[in-house]
């Protein structure tokens, strides 16, 4: 599907939200925690799609926030307004939609992405929903405004540049806050640190993982996961989230 | 008009010489929401062995200049699971089917095969001799003439229908490989398979993949696979298949030229699955462009000064 970017606006100097509309027609239907694999435009040094998350999306718009991490990031961060992109969307399950209680998003650095409309879409459904997010430093933390706007939101930064100082899994919300359910979106040993958490405290936790990815689409089993249930199993067909009960670590 | 229609002898006939590659398509299945599935030639699905095997560790792949690398293993659920729930699904596509074969001894090979034999869709088998032989030290079958006529002649006993074998291009002189494949009684091969490649995180100073090296395929290959195609089409008698690299219809018919009676679509599937349909039209018109009323017009017809 061809989209047409609106509007990119730089979120400090590593960061890059896009906003775009399909070329013709509607936004499908999308699920928070799906995510799109996006052809680089004029890219010399890239050859394949890069997967990003759906940031937020409705029936005529959608967000796509970027970290800048390579040749294609950067390519992306730096597009001019009005240019096309080629996207394949949307791709993978998104995250659990039937969770009730007090339900805790956990993201780091540009994870933070689909928990926004994660965030969001529970909000409508009635959810309890808080927000624990973390970062190396204040930039790096990012439509705080945003997060803020859909529920309560605590923030780590590990210099202390804002909030509580350290990583996520230090926060007292994660380590004795009433938690039914936690959906994590971030680095890997992130990930699979609050895994552990939850674990421990015996909490039911989801987490969106970004294993490599050639075709996104399930037809080269490039990025797999094992699983205790079905050993290797795609990452972007049954991912890129998974609960926990369903992986190895 | 324009005839695109392509005998590749012994069954094979397909509606025109555009192939899904094995491993690039999942079971084609996983392309049905971009394409027609039955405007294709023929798909060679996922590589399917006699057990089930869970394939390499990750990371398995990454993206190198114009093109990948990737150390998937060969990762499949046996040939019983694809007999009896993976074919049901397919059976009924309107395109030619074929099975891509991979083992680690000649015995592995001929059982697939024989497990095969009551699906009647399956027009084809694809022997992948690109794999190790676990008997003899681990060297693939397809980078020494008698192991890869071993496994032919072997596999020729059991299947009677179209019988090609997938030639890897790790060997010094590929046409001695093909010549003897033909002489073990194959009806076609089809080439290349993946490159042996590695690329190294210098930061990290590791590995990407985690098998330290994997197999290169995209664009980056194309002209060694279009050279070797153009090698092998003037060695043997029996057709070529030509892949390694294609991207666009453009890429087809460069392979086309050089001798392929056919070609396959592969890594390009993952930038824009739509490539195998595109290229269908773009030879079409490309034949009539040129006054090619049929695939032997096209097949082969590079001008040498
Ligand atoms: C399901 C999923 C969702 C993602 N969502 C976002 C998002 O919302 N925002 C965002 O900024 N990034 C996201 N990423 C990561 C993003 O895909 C990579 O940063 C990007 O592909 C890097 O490409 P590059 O050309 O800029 O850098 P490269 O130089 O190609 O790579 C830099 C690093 O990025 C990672 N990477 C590279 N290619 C891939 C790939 N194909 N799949 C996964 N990781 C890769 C590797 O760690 C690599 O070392 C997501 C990844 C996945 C799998
Ligand atoms: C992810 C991946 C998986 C593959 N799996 C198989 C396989 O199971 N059997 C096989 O014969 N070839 C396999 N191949 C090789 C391709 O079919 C093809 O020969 C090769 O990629 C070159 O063509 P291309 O450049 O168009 O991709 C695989 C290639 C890739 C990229
Ligand atoms: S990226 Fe190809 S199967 Fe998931």
């Amino acid at each position: 599907m061809d989209f047409k970017v609106r509007e990119v606006v730089p979120h400090g100097r590593n960061y890059a939200l896009l906003r775009m509309m399909p070329v013709k027609g509607e936004m499908p239907e999308v699920e928070p925690g799906q995510f799109v694999q996006v052809e680089i435009p004029n890219s010399k040094s890239t050859y394949l799609r890069r997967p990003i998350s759906i940031n937020w999306a409705d029936r005529r718009e959608m967000w796509l926030l970027v970290r800048r991490a390579g040749a294609g990031t950067n390519a992306l961060c730096d597009l001019p307004e009005g240019s096309r992109l080629s996207i394949i969307l949307p791709l993978g399950r998104g995250f659990d939609l039937s969770v009730r209680g007090n339900v805790l998003l956990v993201g780091g650095g540009v994870g933070t992405a689909p928990l926004l409309m994660l965030g969001k879409r529970l909000v409508t459904l009635g959810v309890d929903v808080k927000f624990l997010l973390g970062a190396r430093t204040t930039s790096d933390l990012l439509q705080l405004e945003l997060f803020k706007q859909t529920g309560e939101t605590r923030v780590t930064t590990e210099d202390g540049s804002m909030g509580h100082r350290g990583l996520v899994t230090d926060h007292p919300l994660l380590t004795d806050g009433e938690i039914d359910h936690i959906a994590c979106c971030g680095p890997l040993p992130m990930m699979k640190a609050v895994a552990a958490i939850a674990r421990s405290r015996g909490i039911s936790c989801e987490v969106s993982l970004e294993n490599m990815m050639a075709c996104g689409i399930g037809a080269c089993l490039c990025c797999v996961e094992d699983t205790v249930d079905a050993g290797n199993v795609c990452v972007c067909k049954e991912g890129p989230v998974f609960n926990i009960k369903r992986l190895k670590w | 008009m324009v005839d695109l229609s392509v005998d590749l002898g012994n069954g094979l006939r397909m509606k025109n010489p555009v192939m899904l590659a094995s491993g690039t398509c999942g079971y084609g299945e996983e392309l049905a929401d971009f394409i027609d599935l039955s405007s294709l030639g023929g798909i060679s699905v996922k590589g399917t062995t006699l057990h089930a095997r869970q394939g390499n560790a990750s990371p398995r792949m990454v993206e190198t200049p114009s093109g990948m690398l990737n150390a998937v293993g060969l990762q499949n659920k046996g040939v019983d699971y694809f007999v009896e729930n993976i074919y049901p699904r397919i059976a009924s596509l309107d395109t030619s089917l074929v099975v891509n074969v991979s083992g680690s001894s000649v015995d592995d090979y001929v059982a697939v095969c024989d497990r095969l034999r009551p699906l009647d869709r399956i027009a084809a088998v694809e022997i992948n001799i690109s794999c190790p032989n676990v008997k003899q030290g681990g060297m693939s079958f397809g980078t020494d003439p008698s192991m890869a006529a071993a496994v032919v002649v072997a596999a020729r006993q059991i299947w009677s229908r179209h019988l090609m074998v997938k030639l890897t291009p790790n060997v010094t002189d590929i046409t001695l490989i093909a010549r003897a494949v033909e002489e073990a009684g194959a009806d076609s091969v089809s080439l290349t398979n993946t490159f042996l490649g590695m690329a190294i995180d210098v930061e990290r100073q590791r590995p990407y993949l985690s098998t330290i090296t994997g197999g290169l395929s995209g664009a980056a290959i194309r002209p060694i696979a279009v050279r070797m195609v153009w090698q092998v089409s003037q060695a043997v008698r029996i057709p070529v298949v030509g892949l390694g690299g294609i991207t666009c219809g453009r890429d087809a018919v460069e392979f086309l030229l050089a001798g392929a009676s056919a070609v396959q679509i592969g890594t390009a599937n993952f930038i824009d699955p739509t490539t195998s349909v595109k290229a269908i039209a773009y030879i079409e018109d490309y034949m009539e462009r040129h006054n090619m009323a049929d695939m032997s017009a096209i097949t082969g017809a590079m001008k040498t000064p």
